[in-house]
């Protein structure tokens, strides 16, 4: 147990980090998300094909890297720090997570490749701690109908994993209709999922809470790596950027900002840990051990978004009218701040739970 | 290579040849088994062990007897990791032992009347008299200087160069004569700290910390080290002014509103990340000195813990009307988390203060951790005397 980073988890960071620099800067992004397929699919199947991110969190006995919570972390800071319109938070984490949680094993293999894609529909606002809303139904023939909202990585996704009531299902993607609607986040686009006499498998029986909850512990991550980008990136322009005859970073009403910045990121840092460490350890039947894993992803996550959205806004005002513009890469991470804030409970939500969680209970 | 099994080992021989009912004499043994601060070189209580193994040692002799770490918090936080850095052999021998024990109390003879944040500026001057040293001066805001038999004092040795230059660092005897301790009544109606008087005192040239003319350096790793015993200490899950708090509201459903709900949980959240913050720190300092990242940690604290005691006494209503005592009295040591709600929020506002203000350490972060330039410095060539003053 340790809050740093190993050795190993320094590697992949720096094999990722060298990946994505070639492959998708700030300019590549931002033409990117304004062309016709946003996702960057070629360098998914790169990130997958070299590095192995897609089969992280899947067991080595069915083609996986059998690694844990802790790097899928080291991952998705990585794929923060350069929003990288992949589908790695949506196939590779939630619905992996899902898959290995009902014992599925075939299709498991298939994502760990990176060669099929996969989608949870359910909506990326969906917070861990209420049921998932029914909009989705069993027709008399055993067929699904209904639609979901705001389903993230469905358009890329070529098996979507449906929750009705505890059953998961397995749809087929070419059976589903798929709408792109625009998304607050250009980098990782939502879409409304059709179902409608769409025949579909059953793999298992689903609880999720705990997928969910195991989600947002992670999402913290990427969380983290926005804000680090935000934080960086803001520093350096404040140090470079003069008026007044001085850099606009030696007024002590901007570098006060900045130290408050830097230890939130500080704590943030110390939390998405905290949880993917928690979050790495073996199931275990322990009912305390649980509620500690859990209440390490709500801290973690309530402290996240928080931050980051904070980060971000932070960067684009320290930037001036910079800050407002298209060209720069700035909004490309408000957005994803924003937008991370909400997926997969709020902040307040996350809090709520700790009121349980943590034993604070609210007035009667 | 000490490990955690050589601390075990250590340990059963500690406890199987010593008492722990003769609390000094097991705690000076303790000191000479090297179990006192691990990460120290052999023969000043340490094994030259990596620092986290103390936690090791502290959870083996869980039931033995401990440390005042109020009262002694100056001496083990500021003045040991100093003498460890500067002093010569002689003084680590002198000093170190009775130190760690509790028999020699430390306090910290660093502000001044017109030199507070900057410290730099102090005015006490100490002037070479052949091996001795001639103090003279007045120090304020000394916490626990009542108590105390040593402190660690910077004073003036040049007042033509810049302000910087011109200072070294010494151990005061506390008991030599010239040195008048005046309680001063503070905002909780006790005396925690006091006004030092220097006058005509006189101490020997072995009572100098590192160079003459490098006293400014030698602040630096006390000022460090203070910032990360202030802020750094390990708290449990759950534990410290959270602890406090949330107890209260656990066992009180009646004080429970909507509103103080939500910021309680906030808090909660913030506690338990700079709490974790804390930790992750103390596994990368796990060898050496602290560096400006320890700022970062007082200044957390310092401001959950003046929200979380704010938020008590509000929680308690009726009872947050009241205190427990406002009797005029010299306080036994330093305690943030004793006494009543009242007291615990009134003493949390020297959080931000003491130990340099949190503007001060926000500088600080600026600064040295992010790197960002330094606002125009008037004083930086002008000799210390031509100050204004
Ligand atoms: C409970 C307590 C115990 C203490 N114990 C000790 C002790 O044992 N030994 C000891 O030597 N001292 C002790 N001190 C003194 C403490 O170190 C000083 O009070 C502190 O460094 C601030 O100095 P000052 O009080 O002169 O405030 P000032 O320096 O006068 O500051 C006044 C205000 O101006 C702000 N300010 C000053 N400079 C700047 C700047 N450059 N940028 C922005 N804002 C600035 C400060 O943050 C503060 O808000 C103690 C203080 C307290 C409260």
């Amino acid at each position: 147990m340790t809050l740093l980073y190993t050795e190993v988890e320094e590697e992949l960071r720096a094999s990722v980090r060298d990946l994505l620099a070639d492959r998708c800067g700030p300019d590549a992004v931002l033409k990117r998300v304004e062309s016709a397929s946003p996702y960057d699919m070629d360098l998914w199947k790169t990130l997958s094909r070299e590095i192995g991110v897609a089969g992280l969190l899947v067991p080595e006995e069915y083609g996986g890297a059998g690694a844990s919570a802790r790097e899928a972390a080291v991952v998705l800071e990585e794929l923060g720090r350069a929003v990288a319109p992949v589908p790695f938070l949506t196939s590779s984490v939630l619905a992996t997570r899902a898959l290995l949680q009902v014992g599925e094993k075939d299709l498991i293999q298939e994502l760990a490749s990176g060669e099929t894609t996969a989608a949870l529909a359910v909506s990326l606002a969906a917070s861990p701690y209420r049921p998932l809303p029914a909009t989705v139904t069993v027709t008399d023939r055993g067929t699904l109908s209904g639609e979901v909202r705001a389903v993230a990585g469905a358009d890329v996704a070529d098996v979507l994993l449906v929750p009705v009531g505890t059953a998961l299902y397995r749809v087929a993607a070419e059976h589903v209709r798929i709408e792109v609607v625009p998304s607050l986040d250009l980098t990782r686009p939502i879409a409304t999922v059709t179902f409608s006499d769409t025949p579909g498998e059953v793999v298992g029986h689903l609880d999720a809470r705990k997928v969910l909850s195991f989600g947002a512990g992670l999402l913290a991550s990427e969380q983290l790596g926005v804000a680090e980008w935000c934080l960086d990136t803001t520093l350096a322009y404040i140090k470079e950027r003069h008026q007044f005859a001085r850099p606009v970073g030696s007024f002590q009403a901007i570098k006060h900002r900045m130290a408050d910045l830097w230890l939130d990121v500080v704590r943030a840092r110390a939390a998405a840990r905290n949880a993917a460490d928690l979050l790495a350890a073996p199931p275990v039947p322990d009912a305390a051990a649980a509620v500690e894993i859990e209440a390490a992803s709500a801290v973690a996550k309530s402290w996240c978004s928080e931050v980051v959205v904070h980060v971000a806004e932070e960067g684009v005002q320290l930037h001036g009218g910079t800050g407002m513009t298209w060209e720069h890469p700035l909004h490309l991470y408000l957005k994803r701040a924003k937008s991370t804030g909400i997926a997969l409970g709020t902040p307040g939500a996350h809090r709520d739970a700790l009121a349980v969680l943590a034993d604070l209970p609210a007035p009667a | 290579m000490v490990d955690g099994e050589t601390i075990g080992e250590r340990v059963a021989a500690l406890l199987a040849g010593h008492d722990p009912a003769d609390r000094l004499e097991f705690l000076r043994a303790r000191f000479d088994a090297g179990l006192a601060w691990v990460h120290f070189p052999e023969g000043l209580g340490g094994l030259g062990a990596p620092r986290e193994l103390q936690q090791v040692v502290e959870r083996e002799l869980a039931g033995t007897p401990q440390l005042d770490t109020g009262v002694q918090a100056i001496g083990l936080g500021m003045a040991a990791p100093t003498i460890l850095t500067f002093g010569t052999e002689e003084q680590k021998k002198r000093f170190l032992r009775p130190l760690w024990t509790g028999e020699e109390i430390w306090c910290q003879l660093f502000s001044e009347p017109g030199a507070g944040s900057d410290l730099a500026t102090l005015g006490t001057r100490a002037v070479r008299d052949g091996d001795e040293w001639v103090v003279d001066g007045q120090k304020v805001w000394t916490s626990g200087a009542h108590h105390a038999r040593w402190a660690i004092l910077v004073a003036r040795t040049d007042v033509d160069v810049p302000k910087h230059r011109g200072l070294t660092y010494f151990v005061c005897d506390m008991h030599a004569p010239g040195v008048d301790v005046r309680p001063l009544r503070q905002i909780t109606g006790e005396a925690e700290f006091n006004e030092v008087f220097l006058t005509g005192v006189r101490l020997a040239d072995s009572l100098r910390l590192g160079e003459v003319g490098d006293g400014w350096r030698v602040a630096q790793t006390t000022l460090m080290n203070e910032r990360v015993a202030i802020g750094g200490a390990p708290v449990r899950r759950g534990g410290g002014m959270i602890g406090l708090v949330a107890d209260t509201w656990r066992s009180r459903p009646e004080l429970r509103t909507h509103d103080l709900h939500q910021r309680l949980l906030r808090l909660w959240v913030e506690a338990d990340v700079t709490r974790l913050a804390g930790a992750r720190l103390r596994e990368q300092l796990s060898a050496g000195q602290p560096g400006p990242e320890g700022s970062g940690m007082k200044l957390s604290f310092a401001s959950l813990n003046q929200a979380l005691s704010g938020l008590d006494v509000e929680l308690r209503g009726e009872e947050g009307l009241g205190y427990d005592d406002w009797t005029f009295r010299r306080s036994d040591s330093v305690d943030f988390f004793g006494r009543g709600p009242g007291y615990r929020y009134l003493r949390a506002k020297g959080n931000s203060i003491e130990g340099g203000t949190s503007e001060i350490l926000r500088n600080i972060v600026a600064e040295r951790v992010l790197g960002l330039p330094s606002e125009p410095r008037v004083d930086k060539d002008v000799p210390w005397k031509d100050l204004p003053r």
